[in-house]
Formats: C-alpha cells, sequence, structure tokens
C-alpha cells in the first residue's frame, strides 16, 4: 500500500509542477497581456503588475518567486477588476461553485449506482433499456443544451423554480443548477455500474457463490457490488474534473456567484492572473483528488492493499 | 417409490439459444449416481459434460433451459426455483470449478467465503463457523489454517486455491460433490496431491463423487463407474475396469490409444483421434462420431445409435453392438 | 541458415497469414455491424447530416450572412423559405444550422485525425520498445491525462486568440491521451506474436515493423476510439463557442447558435431547438456507431 501511496504520488507532484510551469509561460507569451510592454495599461494597474512580478529580474527568477508565491497563495492581482486579487476574487466564488460541485457528485453517486445495479440485476429487461436509453440521453445531450432546457420546463412553464439567480443562496436557486450538474453524471455513473456489474454477475466467483447455495440478495450486496464498484471509485477523478468543467457553463447560465462565473467573464475579458489562478486552483484540487481516490481505490483493492 | 440412488437424471436435454440459431448441449442423458460412489464424466470440450451438472445446479447462463428430470433422493430438482434450489446447494450437494484462481472471490477473505456457507445453511455463530472452517482448511492440508484463513485469495498458489474450493465445498458435509475438472488448470505435481486429496475425502466422508475430466488417467486413479459423452450424449457406460479393459464404443477405444504410455514407450508416434469434435449447432444425420470413426458403414450416416444395455450397467451406442 | 530468397519467403507467408485473419475478421466485424439497428440508423442519419452541411447553400434562398430586414427573430415560416426562422439578426436559421454542420463535423473530423496521428503514433512507439521507453512515455500520458482540459483549451484560446486552426490543433493534443494508452497497450500485446518475431528474424528495420505490421492490426480499437473520439470534439469545440471562445463571426457552429438561442428561449425556443436537435442527434449517432463497432469488432455479452 504504502508503495502504491508513493508512485501516485511521484505522478501527482510532477503534474502539479507542469500545470505551473505551463500557466507562467503561458502569461509570459500572451500577447495583449500584463507583460506586453505596448500595451497600454491604467497605470493603477501597471503599477500592481510591476511590483506582483518583478519584471526586471531574469527569468529563472522570476518563475521561483512565481512558484513561492503560489504556494502562499498569492496569485497576483487581477488586471480588469480593480482593487482585488485573483486569490480573493476566486476565494469570494467558491462557497457557492462547492456547494453546487460537491452536492451534485453526492446525488450522481447515489442515483448513479442505484439504477445501473438495478438495470444490471435485470438486464436485457425493459428496465434495463429504459434506464440505459435515459442515461445515453444524459451523456450525450450536453449541459448547455440541457440547462436551458431546464430552466424553461421547471422555471417558466411548470413556474415552480426560479429560472435564474442566487438571490440569498435559498434552496430554490440551487437546485436547477445542481440537477443540470449531476444529470451527465448519473447517466454516466449508472452506464458504469451497469456494465461494470454484469461483467462481475457473469464471472466465475459469483457461479461459486450460487453453487453455495446463498440467496441472491447475498450474491450481489456481499459478493458482486464490491468487485464492480472499483471502476465507479476510480470514475470519482474523472467525475469531479467534469463537474468543475461543467459548472463554468452551468454558473453562467444560471446567474450563480461562483468561480466558474468569474472564469468565464475573465476569459472573455483577457484578464489573464485570474484565467491562470483559476486554472491552476482547479488543476490542484483535481490533482488532489485524483490522489485521494487512488487511495481509496488502494484500499479497497486487497491485491493492492497487501503491497 | 424410494430407490436407492443419491442422484437420478432421466431424459435430461439442455439447449442454448444463440443469434445463430438453438444448440443442444446435453441431449437426452440418462443417468444415476449411488451414495458414496465415484462416477467418471469423460469427455472433450464441448461435449456437454459440464452442461449437464451446471443444469442441475441451477447454474446455467441465461440463454440455456433445462427439460427431463432430475431427482435428488426423491425429490424432482431440475428447474426448481431458485429459494428451493439453495436449501440443497452447497448443504447437500457442491460443486467445484475448473479455475480456482477465478472462482473465489478476489475482494472477500477467505475466513468469509467460508463462514457464509455455515452461517446461511447451518445458522451457526460466526465463531463457532471460523472454528470450522479453519478445521476443514486444516484437514484439506493447507499449513497455518488459523492464519491462513484470514487472507485474501490471491495471497494463495493455485494448488492451495483448489484445496480451499475443496474444504468450502465439503463444509456441510454434502452427499454429492461434482467436481469439475478440478485439476486441469493446475501443474501436474500439484494434479496429483489434488487427486490424492480427493480420494482421501471420499474414504473419510463418504461423499458421492462426480469427476468430470477429459483426461481418462485421472479417471482410472479414483472412479468406480465411468460415462463418456460424446457431441452432447451419453457413448458408453460402465465400471472403471470395463471402460479400460473392454471399451466398447470406438470413441472410447480412441480415447484409451491417444493417453501416451510409458510401457509402451516403443511405438513410433502418439495417436490421436482424427478430425474434430463435432459442431453442435450442425451435427451430421446418424451418429455424431461418424466422421472419426474407424469402423464407420452406412448405417452410422443414417441412423443415430441409441445408447444400449448390455447387463451390469454397461452400456454403448453404437450399431457394431447389433453384431456382438 | 536462409538465404535471403527463403527468408523472403517466410516473411511473406508469415504477412500473409496475419492478413487472411485479418481478412475473416473484418467481415465478420461487418456482418455483426450491420445487424445492429442503432448502428445502422446512426449512420443513415449521419450520412444524411453529412449531405446536408455539404450541399448546404444550395438547400436555401438564403445566404448565412444575409439578413431579411422583413423577418427579424420570427418563427419558422415555409411560404418565405425561412424554414426554422430567423435568429436576433435576421439571418436564416436554416442554412446557418447547415454551416454549423460544416464546422463542427470539420472540427470533429481534423481535430480527431490530430489526435490519431499523434497518439497511435506515440502509443505505438511505447508500446513496441516497451520497457524503460515505455515507462517514461506512458509517466508523460499519466501526468497529463489527470489535468482538466477543458481549462487549458481555454487558457490557449485566451492567449492566443480564436483561431480555427488553433481550435483543430487543441482539441486534437487534448484527445490523443487515450489514444495513445489504446495503441501502447494492443502494441505489447501484439509484439509478442510470432509473426512480429520473425520480421525482427528476418532483419526487417523497426521502424518498418511499426507502420507495417503494428499499426494495420491495432485499427481495430483506434477506429472504434476515433467514432467515440468525434463526439467528444464537437461537444468540446461547441462548449467552447457557447461560451464565446470558439469559432468567431462569421463562421458559426452548433454552440454559437445553441448559445444565442439560450439568451432567449423563453421568446424564441426555436432558436434553441433546432441546433440543439442537431447536435444531440450528431452526438447519439456517432456513439451509437462508436458502440456498434466496439461490440462488433469486440462480442462480449452486454
Amino acid at each position: 500500500m504504502l508503495s502504491y501511496a508513493i508512485r501516485r504520488l511521484l505522478i501527482a507532484i510532477p503534474t502539479l509542477f507542469v500545470v505551473i510551469t505551463v500557466a507562467f509561460f503561458m502569461m509570459r507569451i500572451a500577447p495583449g497581456g500584463p507583460f506586453d510592454q505596448e500595451r497600454a495599461l491604467p497605470p493603477e494597474i501597471e503599477k500592481n503588475i510591476k511590483a506582483a512580478y518583478d519584471l526586471d529580474k531574469p527569468l529563472i527568477e522570476q518563475y521561483a518567486i512565481y512558484v513561492g508565491k503560489l504556494f502562499q497563495g498569492d496569485f497576483g492581482p487581477s488586471i480588469k477588476i480593480r482593487d482585488f486579487s485573483v486569490a480573493e476574487l476566486i476565494m469570494a466564488g467558491a462557497p457557492a461553485s462547492m456547494q453546487l460541485g460537491l452536492t451534485a457528485i453526492a446525488i450522481a453517486l447515489v442515483f448513479g449506482v442505484a439504477l445501473g445495479t438495478y438495470a444490471a440485476i435485470r438486464q436485457n429487461s425493459a428496465i434495463d433499456f429504459v434506464v440505459m436509453g435515459v442515461a445515453m440521453i444524459g451523456i450525450a445531450i450536453p449541459n448547455f443544451v440541457m440547462a436551458p432546457l431546464l430552466s424553461l420546463v421547471f422555471g417558466l412553464y411548470l413556474s415552480i423554480l426560479p429560472t435564474a439567480g442566487w438571490g440569498d443562496g435559498e434552496l430554490q436557486y440551487k437546485i436547477l443548477p445542481i440537477i443540470a450538474l449531476a444529470l451527465p453524471q448519473i447517466a454516466y455513473i449508472a452506464r458504469l455500474t451497469r456494465g461494470s456489474m454484469v461483467e462481475v454477475m457473469n464471472s466465475n466467483y459469483i457461479r461459486t457463490a450460487r453453487a453455495k447455495g446463498l440467496r441472491e440478495t447475498l450474491v450481489v450486496n456481499r459478493h458482486a457490488i464490491r468487485g464492480a464498484l472499483l471502476p465507479v471509485v476510480s470514475y470519482l477523478g474523472p467525475a469531479t474534473a467534469a463537474v468543475m468543467t461543467g459548472s463554468v457553463v452551468i454558473e453562467s447560465i444560471f446567474g450563480v456567484p461562483g468561480i466558474g462565473t468569474y472564469f468565464v467573464k475573465a476569459a472573455l475579458n483577457r484578464d489573464y492572473p485570474l484565467v491562470m489562478g483559476v486554472v491552476i486552483v482547479f488543476a490542484v484540487m483535481i490533482i488532489l483528488l485524483n490522489f485521494l481516490v487512488d487511495m481509496i481505490y488502494g484500499l479497497l483493492d486487497p491485491k493492492l492493499k497487501s503491497r | 417409490m424410494t430407490t436407492n440412488h443419491i442422484l437420478t437424471v432421466e431424459n435430461l436435454t439442455t439447449r442454448f439459444q444463440t443469434p445463430d440459431g438453438e444448440v443442444e448441449a446435453v441431449n437426452n442423458v440418462n443417468f444415476h449416481i449411488d451414495p458414496g460412489e465415484t462416477l467418471g464424466v469423460v469427455g472433450e470440450s464441448g461435449s456437454g459434460k459440464t452442461q449437464i451438472f451446471l443444469s442441475l445446479m441451477g447454474l446455467l447462463a441465461k440463454n440455456g433451459a433445462s427439460t427431463g428430470s432430475v431427482r435428488y433422493k426423491d425429490k424432482e430438482i431440475l428447474n426448481l426455483q431458485p429459494r428451493e434450489l439453495n436449501k440443497i446447494r452447497g448443504v447437500s450437494m457442491s460443486m467445484i470449478f475448473q479455475d480456482p484462481m477465478t472462482s473465489l472471490n478476489p475482494f472477500l477473505k477467505i475466513s468469509r467465503q467460508m463462514t457464509e456457507v455455515l452461517v446461511e445453511h447451518r445458522g451457526m455463530s460466526e465463531s463457532d463457523a471460523l472454528a470450522r472452517a479453519i478445521s476443514m482448511l486444516d484437514r484439506v492440508g493447507i499449513p497455518g489454517a488459523a492464519q491462513r484463513v484470514h487472507m485474501y485469495p490471491h495471497e494463495f498458489s493455485g494448488g492451495m486455491r483448489q484445496r480451499v474450493m475443496i474444504a468450502m465445498a465439503l463444509l456441510c458435509d454434502p452427499e454429492v460433490l461434482i467436481a469439475d475438472e478440478p485439476t486441469t488448470a493446475l501443474d501436474v505435481t500439484v494434479q496429483a496431491q489434488i487427486l490424492d486429496l480427493l480420494r482421501d475425502l471420499q474414504t473419510d466422508f463418504n461423499t458421492a463423487t462426480v469427476m468430470i475430466t477429459h483426461d481418462l488417467g485421472v479417471v482410472a486413479g479414483l472412479c468406480d463407474r465411468v460415462m463418456v459423452m460424446y457431441g452432447g450424449r451419453v457413448v458408453e457406460t460402465g465400471s472403471v475396469r470395463d471402460i479400460y479393459y473392454d471399451s466398447h464404443h470406438p470413441y472410447t477405444e480412441g480415447l484409451l490409444k491417444s493417453m501416451p504410455r510409458i510401457d509402451r514407450a516403443d511405438e513410433e508416434s502418439l495417436f490421436a483421434i482424427p478430425g474434430q469434435p463435432p459442431n453442435l449447432q450442425n451435427l451430421p444425420k446418424g451418429c455424431a462420431y461418424q466422421e472419426r470413426c474407424e469402423y464407420v458403414f452406412d448405417r452410422c450416416c443414417a441412423e443415430r445409435p441409441l445408447l444400449r444395455e448390455f447387463g451390469n450397467g454397461r452400456a454403448s451406442a453404437c450399431f457394431r453392438e447389433d453384431d456382438k | 541458415m536462409m538465404n535471403k530468397s527463403e527468408k523472403t519467403a517466410l516473411l511473406q507467408s508469415a504477412g500473409a497469414a496475419e492478413e487472411i485473419e485479418g481478412r475473416s475478421l473484418w467481415r465478420d466485424a461487418r456482418i455483426r455491424l450491420f445487424r445492429n439497428k442503432a448502428a445502422v440508423g446512426s449512420m443513415i442519419i449521419l450520412g444524411i447530416i453529412t449531405l446536408l452541411a455539404i450541399f448546404a447553400p444550395l438547400l436555401s434562398p438564403y445566404a448565412y450572412d444575409q439578413i431579411d430586414w422583413s423577418y427579424i427573430q420570427e418563427g419558422p415560416n415555409w411560404e418565405n423559405g425561412h424554414i426554422f426562422g430567423t435568429d436576433g439578426n435576421g439571418r436564416d436559421l436554416f442554412i446557418r444550422v447547415l454551416y454549423g454542420a460544416r464546422v463542427s463535423l470539420a472540427v470533429g473530423l481534423l481535430a480527431t485525425t490530430v489526435s490519431l496521428i499523434i497518439g497511435v503514433t506515440y502509443g505505438a512507439v511505447a508500446g513496441y520498445f516497451g520497457g524503460k521507453i515505455d515507462s517514461i512515455m506512458m509517466r508523460f500520458v499519466d501526468v497529463l491525462y489527470s489535468l482538466p482540459f477543458m481549462f487549458f483549451v481555454i487558457m490557449l484560446m485566451v492567449v492566443f486568440g480564436r483561431n480555427i486552426f488553433l481550435i483543430f490543433v487543441a482539441l486534437g493534443a487534448v484527445e490523443w491521451l487515450t489514444m495513445a494508452r489504446i495503441v501502447r497497450g494492443q502494441t505489447l500485446s501484439l509484439r509478442r506474436r510470432e509473426f512480429i518475431e520473425a520480421a525482427h528474424a528476418t532483419g526487417v528495420s523497426n521502424f518498418k515493423i511499426i507502420f507495417r505490421h503494428i499499426i494495420p492490426n491495432v485499427l481495430g480499437p483506434v477506429i472504434v476510439y476515433m467514432t467515440l473520439t468525434i463526439p467528444q470534439v464537437i461537444l468540446t469545440e461547441s462548449f467552447l463557442s457557447f461560451l464565446g471562445l470558439g469559432v468567431q463571426e462569421p463562421l458559426t457552429s452548433w454552440g454559437v447558435l445553441i448559445s444565442e438561442g439560450a439568451k432567449v428561449i423563453e421568446a424564441s425556443t426555436w432558436m434553441l431547438i433546432y441546433p440543439a436537435v442537431f447536435l444531440a442527434l450528431t452526438l447519439f449517432c456517432f456513439n451509437f456507431i462508436g458502440d456498434g463497432l466496439r461490440d462488433a469488432l469486440d462480442p462480449k455479452d452486454r
């Protein structure tokens, strides 16, 4: 288990540095960015940038300083939104994004696994086809199509939920964005669980369990689920990445004051430090999460646990 | 009417629905097993030897269906509802499989996989069940059973895993043990050990055993009676001595001839039965063995020979019987 | 020791044997594929959409950037030829959807081709040489794999502007990772087969072996994955366009159209529905075909 953990760590750390380095160099070469000498910026911002980025020092030193600052949580100032540092903006948007994201993943796991298991047990029945068919729809229809549709149906036609907005953060404003974020993942996890369950249920060791005369609930719940869920655990990493990516669009559509919204505005405004900051933050979260998921996987799979 | 037989199979036929049509893997099979005896079921892959027992244990694939009658003592068990069948599976009839690697659940400890049988069927407490499991592992020759029982399957070698399977199958003292090619996936030396173990256990527990195999050598050391299968049908039955020294069916003769013999080392080449195993989706009219048989004559291609008994549990499905 | 002609003959027969084996595999696969109704239906629908995209200018009296002042943001109307209605600028939606199809399909195919070239070459080299080279190469893939690519693509778009060729390359560069993994896995298992050893033994260069023997044999999974990558790429491009970071005016894509439609969904629902339906339909079709191909080439009980 320890050697497995170390190996995963050895992948996580270089990944982090690749991200930081790429972000650093991107900013430097961006035409029209803060480092483009020809571009005329408002003097206050220019002053901030000169101070933040030590532009007169050699490149390597700049890099070192940059990395050092990152580890202290200093992402530099925003070049479009005055008086605010990137870090402050990200922190402002974090609570909303985290609430939506975490809830979406939790819902996706619970419903996805349940639906997938149910479909697998009734393999090739009508229920199986219906569940998998709906799942296919959830996967193929992009979230930026689904979200406006949800808004239209529940907000406008049925009028039971607000079409957009955040109000004071009341629950009703959160429901549609969470559903929009969760739906594609529910679909994906359901398909994954079903496929994995079907494979497990056809395996030799399930045949042995039945040959031992165990009742079917034991066969499924004790013998089958464990093996079937491993791929789902592995998928948690990509699932979170997908939810993060999705949040960019969902937050924009529903007017949620989260990191995603700031990101889109920053991208459209060419606010490079903010864009880089968000990318780095998201990347770090994903790397950490993947590492965590890898650890959980290692604990669940006996073959890895004992090494 | 009570019979002595512990297992009676009559007219068992198993069909599978495949995209390319219906396949009859088992065709009208009849046999019985008496308490304490060992029956060898011999045949190539595709002969139906395994499907017979998967059918009666209710372990067929979803596209398979069986007809006929299987009686365990006096109770009809073919196509029984799983809930009823579970009272027999693992308790009175147990089955062990060919590949111990994949037949044990890699995610559960051996202790769990064994105690659950006792807890489920005998209502034992976890600690009692564990004690019995350990003593059973001991009995099948697992060293350090008390520690080993808490390990996972991947921590055992192939031979050890098969021993664990055997121990697991015998936990409830079943009256019938079905062993589906238990040694095929193992090294030759380990094979011998497992066969010795099975012989040993048979003496101690007096379990009726079915030994499914393609290897006549395995049959010789272990079985009382033999049933030879070809193309989903029984083609010959008899005691081990009869089959070895006085075989009647040409396929049995072929199998015997193709066994490599140390005492005939001066022979030039190994004999192999010419031709291929039959395609069950496209069986020829007449005897299924006709294309490979050295005695084939016209009648064989026109009519299918039925299994004819000629006393003392001897039977053969060949038209040559008519001339004898 | 064999002389040169014997070597050549041996190699030819080894290669030919593989070819014959390969051909019957493809034939079986084709039969299985065409039995799959969903896949066949999808191929027909995709074919229709492709034809519509190719012949777009012939199918509408309007040009895609032509403004019809008499009919701004109005619904579908068969009489004046605006079959799908018009957008907020009075441009005919039908022709714009078809031009959007051109962009989306083009991006899908070209970006996937880029990822194909990079991924197959990378994976084949890694799998073929094995050992240390393979370890390092795959470690690099692992490192990149965990990153959220959308963000990097957006970053690229922000930094370098919204050039359509950049989009192709960026999207292709993002999707090659899984392709590389698949190809590497296949190559590793192929490497040990006899005909590769035969080629080695008769002195064929590594480069030739990779291109003539290994790559044709990994074609199966590669085709499946390609068919499944195209919708991913189209989806990513739509996503970018939706945010305003994708193709630039006057070009349009389904993502752009959907974005415009989403803003006025209450008043002019058709502006969202038509491009959305086309997009969803195209994605569905590619997914069904990909699934069908996967089942055809490797039938397992699903």
